[in-house]
Formats: C-alpha cells, structure tokens, sequence
C-alpha cells in the first residue's frame, strides 16, 4: 500500500460521484444546439471534392479500424484488423484466416483501441498505422498504401493489451503494457495472493520493419493496472511514459479498492538505457508462446510463425531503467506536450490536472530526490517533478492533446466538457465548450505529435442519448467535431461512428492521397493457386481435395460450369481477378458456403472452401456490381453422390 | 477542400479553349462533316481513335521477339475476352486490322473509357456486345507488342464485319 486511506479523499471522491450524478441528471435537457452561424460551410465538402484530413478511428468492440473524412465526417472505410469481416472476406478466406492466429488458437474478435500513426521526427509520415488487440493481447500494422492490415504480432506475459501501441518519433518502437497484472509466467495460485505475486509487463515491439514486428524486451513491472502511455519527444526522447493505478494491488471490487490511494504512478521508462542493459545481457530469456503473422507481399496471403521465447528485464538488474512519479489518482492518459518538455497526466479521480516536468524529473534523479523504492523502482519526489497544476479542469479528466499554439486541450468525462488551458505559467484554464456526452479520448490531427495541424479536435463521446434518430437499445457513438483555429472552440457538426471508437489518429490527405494502390499487378501475382489467364484455370483432384483455378473479368468466370464434384469433397475456389484497373473488384458467393464471400481486388487471388452435403447442381455468382451484366456473372457446380464416377469437366461458353 | 480562385480561372479557361478548339483539328471535309458534326470527332480520331498514339511505325515485316513479348502480355491481359475466329465477350480479332488502323487499335487498348464513350464505332460494338471493354492498365510499349502478336495472327479478310 502506498499512500494511507485518507478521510478527505473519500469525501473528495464522494463529491466528484455527486457532483457528477447532479450533472448527469441535468444533462440531457441541454441538447438544443450550440453550433455558430457558419459552422456548415465549414464542414461542406462540395461533391466531388475531397476532404481536408484522414481520420483514423479504432472500432473498439468492433475490432475494426474506421476511416473518416475530416471536416465532413464521411465515413470511408472499416478495415478488418483483428475480427472476421464477412464483407470482404477477412479471416474468412484461406490467405486471411491465418492472420488471426494466436498461442491460444483462432481468435476472430478483439477489441481495438488506440490507432497510431508511424513517424519520422515525431510527426505522421502517413507509412503505416498500428492498433491493439486489447482482449487477446496483439498490435497490427495496417499498410496505407492499401488500407489493408499487413501484419499481426501477439503479446506475450500480457494480460488485457490496453496501453498500446504508442510509437516512438522514429518508429523504433511501440509500446504495449498489461492492463491486468497476471502470474508471470502463468500459474495455478489463490487470487487473493496477487499482491506481490501478480506482475505487469512493459513491452517494447521493434515496428519499424514490415514483417519483422517482434517485441524486442518485456520490462516486469510491480503488479499494478498500467493503462496508457505516450513517448518522449525532442529533449525527453528515449523515454516512454506509462500511467498506472491500482497502486493498492486490489484484486476485488477496484472500483472502491483500487480507488484508496491519493497517487498513482506515472511509469518513465529509458528504453535507451534498457538496450544498453539487453546489449550487456542483464536479462532472462522466458520460455513462452506467441504468433507473429504476416501477410506476404507476393502471394498476399498470410505466414503465421509461433515463437517460442522472449527478452525480459527487471529493473533491479538494470539502474536507471524505471522511474516512478507519484501521480493523482488513478490517472488514465498520459500526454507529452509537442515541445517534450510537459508530461501531462489525466487523473479520473482528480481535482487537478497534474504537469510533470522534464526537465525537473531529471534534476530529481540526479538529487536522488526518492520517497522510496518500490522493486527496484525509484519514486521520486512530487515536488520535485511536478511543473505546474491545472486547476478547476472540470470533473474526471482523462486525455489531453495539442494544438502546437501553446494550449493543451483535456477532455472531462464526467461533466461532459473539453477544457483548454494555457501550457505554462499560470497553468490556467482559457476556454470550455459542453460536449454530448462523456467524452472519452479527443482528437487533434498530429495533436499528440511535435507538429499538430490544430485546426479542428474530434470529441470521442461514451454516450449519444438523444443526438441522432433512435435506432433501438444500440446507438452509434457520437462524434463531435470542434473548431480550435480561434480563441474559443466551436462546435461544427455531429457524427455517428461505429464500433465503440476510443482514440482517433489523422493526418492531412496530401499524405496518403497519391500513393493509394490502385489495382495489383497480375505479373506479380505469386500465389501458388493464382490463374493469371483463361489458358491457367484448371480443375485438380488430390484425393478428396478440389482445387478450382478459376479467373473473373468482366462478366463471365472460367470456368463457369464444372463437373465431376462429389458428396464428400472439399472444394476450394482460387478465383484470380484479372482485371487490372482501379475499383473493379469481383465477387464470388456459393449456395452453402460456410464461410463469407470472397471480395476480390484487381489482380489477387482468393480462396474459399466450399463443402457440398448432397448432390445436385449449385449455382455461384459475383457479388460485387461490377458491369452491366453483373446478373449474368454466374455458373454451376454439379455434385454427384459420393462414389460415382462423373468425370471432372469444366468450361465456359461451351 | 477550399481550391484558390485562380485555379477555377485557369480550369474555366482550359475548359473553353478545349471546347474552341474541339474538332478543328483536321478541317472536315464532306464525307466527315456529319459525323464531326455529331460526334464532336476529327476525321484523324474517327480513322485512329482517341488516345495517345498518333502514328506507329510498323517497320518491314514482323518482329518476332515483340510478338512474342506481345502474346504473353495478350494471354494475361486480353485472351479472357477476346478470341481470334469467333465472338466471345469481345470482338474476334482475327481480321481486326483490315477493318481498323493500327493506331485505332492501339489507342482502344490504350484509352477504352473515352473510346467506348465517345467513338461512334466503338459505340455501335457496345450496342452489340455490352460489356464495355475494360482498361487493363497497358504500357505504351505493351500495347505496341500486342499489335505486333495481332499483326502476325491475321487471317484474310472475307469481307464480313464482326
């Protein structure tokens, strides 16, 4: 236990709980419209014109990530990453399926929080975008040359993947630390001895080769709940900073347990100084389980490998790794100001908004300014961190970003409100404007980056209530997109989004527009069932197993009538699209398939496994309207009853 | 989103010197005056197509090697539709260059969007075979050697009109 129950910080909590309940019973009679007079010409984007910024928002629940245009709030785009996606055939086809594999078998759901763009000198650079997987620990890379995810790598010794996957400004590294402390490695024991025995890790996942994403080091951490976390930049670059609570190691009813002490800790980790103690092996090399999937460029379909090991360092073996900085209570986000200079934490529980220092923190290692040591870990000094302290930050601050202007703006969930507030002396709030409702994260394009383009900040709200038409129990999540270019923050415009989107990353089109693939090249097509002309598609028997080569242009599959199939084969359809232009991919559906369609870009191949239960003949067909005779793309199989002897035979316009 | 003024000038001005401009290339003659007249079209376009190609020199003869680069290029891109003696989803191509220019013929493989909008006898082999041809993404240098593999698949013409 670190810091003694206190009387006054239960009446401070009980205050925040009430003061909340009286808000929240007040709220929704405060829906009326706050939008300025020209706010939608702001938001107009003239049909056939583009939007200003791409924006990247996690699906949450749904385990996607979504695509939005900024200022218009178009929806673009869902992008499977970690959860089966029957539009387009993700985790469904055999080239995809594998890319969902994990030391725990096939796990088609997660659920997907922090999307994060690559950098290059700590802005965007619009290479890559990562998410979590934070049920069954992993990070995804998705490409942004094709919107597609391109690589999948598991966490292991982790347990609830939530603070992740905060990048490096040079890409080196993300980051991914256990919301759960768990048995390290896992064991049979008596919950009620988690403190001590219960432990977190810090993961440190090499990003900045595709392919190769590895975790590089765990760090083992005393057993509390580490939640976010953000890198260093400029002047503190080479650290990585991690929020946790549950300080008290409850392992029953957190909410009152895990809830007693007045700080927490902010984790700052120096991953420069952890290489040096891996280069000097000060480390434990830990038998474990876990996968690493990746999809091959040239057959486009996925290489699952298990490994079987991994790098693990505990700061007692290595000085100078891990500093603590007491931290109000229970914080959620932790936030580095563009400059590198503030590290600004957002305590749930808290009344203020506490600003460490740097530069401070660095003066307090040197003075060896320590409260105490916890498992190797320093704790230093509040005072002697601590640069400044928002006060009045509104009720239940969670995330800040930035606008690059020298403000920083913190979202409060539970009096509904964004609060600007001058970074540096006074440290004093400037504006607030009322959001609808909870907000959680808040989004500025590059905000949490070295150069935020601060035009416009996307409210990230828990609950919708009565924002839009109803659609049953279920709402869609609101949006709320905020103009920050002058003195006051404007709302502009509303908007649904799905999932349950936690954070959002975006960046200006200009970045991704020119260098979107449009189709992929047939010549380079290495998949071994690819057929990349009507002179391949083919029909071979192996036993039971039937593989169909088949193409698809406009209109017509070949082949598109096939014999000589039995009851009790396994048919697998590798349909290449010949098409070799922008926006014509091609479907293929069969009566019951057990799996999805495939979706077809120009130039791939995809297959799906197809299992007849009885004879007959069985129609197929393209799903995607790809030309005028869309309703003609069709064609049959015939099944046969097992044992007979219908010769394979196959064609089309014959 | 906000584009300055003076591109919607320089778009307006592109646009109506396009227009002054549309047709004039060639002065019609009588026999081209009608379809000028209706389809916006220089005689040039209507006898090679629109698109990039102006004028191919054929040279002396067939060159093997580019027939042969030609064929590959025409089995992954074109055979899917396209056969030599009959009608499939496209137009048999086996007499194709006594009916068409080999600048024609290039510029459908080249450009078949603005062809197929705009060619009035591209137009009339929609009205036949309905699937407007796609565009697969061909090389200058690729639909030259396909033109060399058409060229050295030609039989006689009989004097029929796919």
């Amino acid at each position: 236990m670190y810091t003694p129950l206190t009387k006054s910080v239960l009446l401070g909590a009980g205050a925040i709980v009430l003061a909340g309940a009286v808000f929240f019973s007040c709220q929704t009679t405060a829906t009326q419209s706050v939008v300025g007079g020209d706010a939608a010409t702001q938001v107009y984007v003239a049909p056939g014109e583009y939007d200003e910024f791409y924006a990247f928002f996690s699906g949450g629940f749904s385990g996607n990530l979504t695509v939005y245009g900024l200022p218009s709030g178009r929806h673009l785009k869902d992008v499977p990453v970690f959860s089966q996606f029957p539009e387009n055939g993700w985790g469904y086809t055999e080239e995809t399926k594998d890319m969902l594999n994990t030391s725990y078998g096939f796990v088609p759901w997660d659920d997907s929080h922090h999307p994060e763009l690559s950098m290059t000198n700590g802005v965007p650079d619009g290479r890559w975008i990562f998410i979590n997987a934070n049920n069954t620990p992993r990070v995804a890379r998705i490409d942004l040359t094709t919107f597609e995810t391109d690589e999948i790598v598991e966490i292991p010794n982790s347990a609830g993947n939530h603070g992740s996957p905060f990048i490096t400004p040079d890409s080196k590294y993300l980051v991914a630390s256990t919301r759960f402390s768990v048995p390290i490695p896992q064991r049979d024991m008596a919950i009620s001895e988690y403190a001590g025995n219960f432990k977190g890790t810090l993961s440190f996942i090499r990003a900045d080769t595709p392919g190769e994403m590895d975790v590089a080091f765990q760090i083992i951490v005393p057993g509390y709940n580490y939640d976010l976390a953000h890198s260093g930049k400029g002047p503190s670059f080479g650290w990585m900073f991690f929020t946790s609570y549950n300080s008290e190691e409850a392992h029953t009813l957190l909410e009152r347990n895990a809830s007693q002490n007045d700080k927490d800790f902010i984790a700052a980790v120096n991953w420069q100084r952890a290489e040096e103690c891996v280069a000097a092996g000060n480390t434990t090399t830990m038998n474990t389980r876990y996968f690493h999937n990746h999809m091959d460029p040239a057959t486009r379909s996925a290489v699952s490998t298990e490994k079987t090991s991994v790098t693990v360092l505990e700061p007692a073996n290595c000085e100078g790794l891990v500093y603590y900085l007491p931290t109000p209570k229970s914080p959620h986000g932790v936030d580095v100001d563009p400059s590198g200079q503030y590290i600004v934490a957002g305590g749930k529980l808290a009344t203020v908004i506490p600003v460490h220092s740097f530069a401070k923190m660095q003066q307090a290692i040197a003075d060896e300014a320590f409260e105490t040591t916890i498992d190797g870990i320093p704790v230093l000094q509040y005072d002697a961190v601590i640069a400044g302290e928002v006060t009045n930050p509104g009720l239940g601050p969670l995330h800040t970003e930035f606008d690059g202007n020298g403000f920083a703006y913190t979202t409060a969930f539970i009096s509904s409100e964004i609060v600007k507030w001058r970074l540096g002396e006074p440290w004093d709030v400037v504006d607030r404007i009322q959001v609808f409702y909870s907000v959680g994260h808040l989004m500025i394009p590059g905000g949490d980056s070295q150069q935020p383009w601060g035009k416009y900040l996307v409210a990230m709200n828990k609950i919708t209530k009565d924002r839009y038409l109803p659609t049953g129990p279920e709402l869609a999540h609101a949006a709320q997109l905020i103009d920050i270019s002058g003195d006051k923050m404007r709302i502009l415009l509303d908007f649904p989004t799905m999932g349950e989107p936690h954070y959002a990353q975006a960046l200006p089109a200009d970045l991704l527009m020119d260098k979107q693939v449009k189709f992929f090249r047939l010549e380079d097509n290495q998949h071994p069932y690819a057929a990349k002309s009507e002179d391949e598609t083919r029909i071979e028997r192996d036993g039971n197993d039937v593989h169909v080569y088949m193409t698809t242009i406009r209109t017509h599959f070949a082949p598109d009538n096939i014999e000589g199939i039995r009851v009790g084969d396994e048919v697998y359809f590798h349909v290449t699209n010949l098409e070799q232009d922008w926006d014509v991919p091609h479907g293929f559906a069969i009566i019951g398939a057990n799996t999805s369609e495939l979706l077809i870009m120009p130039g791939e191949t995809r297959t799906i496994k197809w299992t007849p239960r009885g004879e007959g003949v069985y129609p197929f067909y393209c799903t995607d309207f790809c030309s005028a005779l869309h309703q003609e793309m069709q064609g049959y199989v015939r099944v046969s009853p097992a044992g007979t002897n219908t010769p394979l035979a196959y064609g089309t316009g014959n | 989103m906000k584009r300055p003024f003076f591109f919607y000038s320089l778009l307006i001005i592109l646009l109506l010197g396009w227009t002054a401009c549309g047709g004039s290339d060639t002065p019609p003659d009588d026999t081209t005056a009608t379809a000028t007249q209706q389809d916006g079209l220089s005689q040039e376009q209507l006898d090679k197509g629109i698109g990039p190609i102006r004028q191919v020199d054929l040279g002396s003869g067939i060159d093997a090697a580019l027939a042969a680069k030609g064929e590959e290029v025409y089995t992954i891109k074109c055979s899917a539709c396209h056969k030599f003696d009959e009608a499939f989803t496209g137009p048999p191509l086996g007499q194709v260059l006594s009916q068409r220019t080999p600048e024609f013929v290039m510029n459908m493989m080249l450009n078949p969007d603005e062809m197929v909008q705009r060619h009035p006898e591209v137009k009339a082999l929609l009205g036949q075979y309905f699937i407007p041809m796609p565009n697969q993404n061909l090389t200058e240098d690729d639909a030259r050697a396909v033109l060399e593999y058409l060229r050295d698949n030609q039989t006689e013409a009989t004097g029929t009109t796919p």
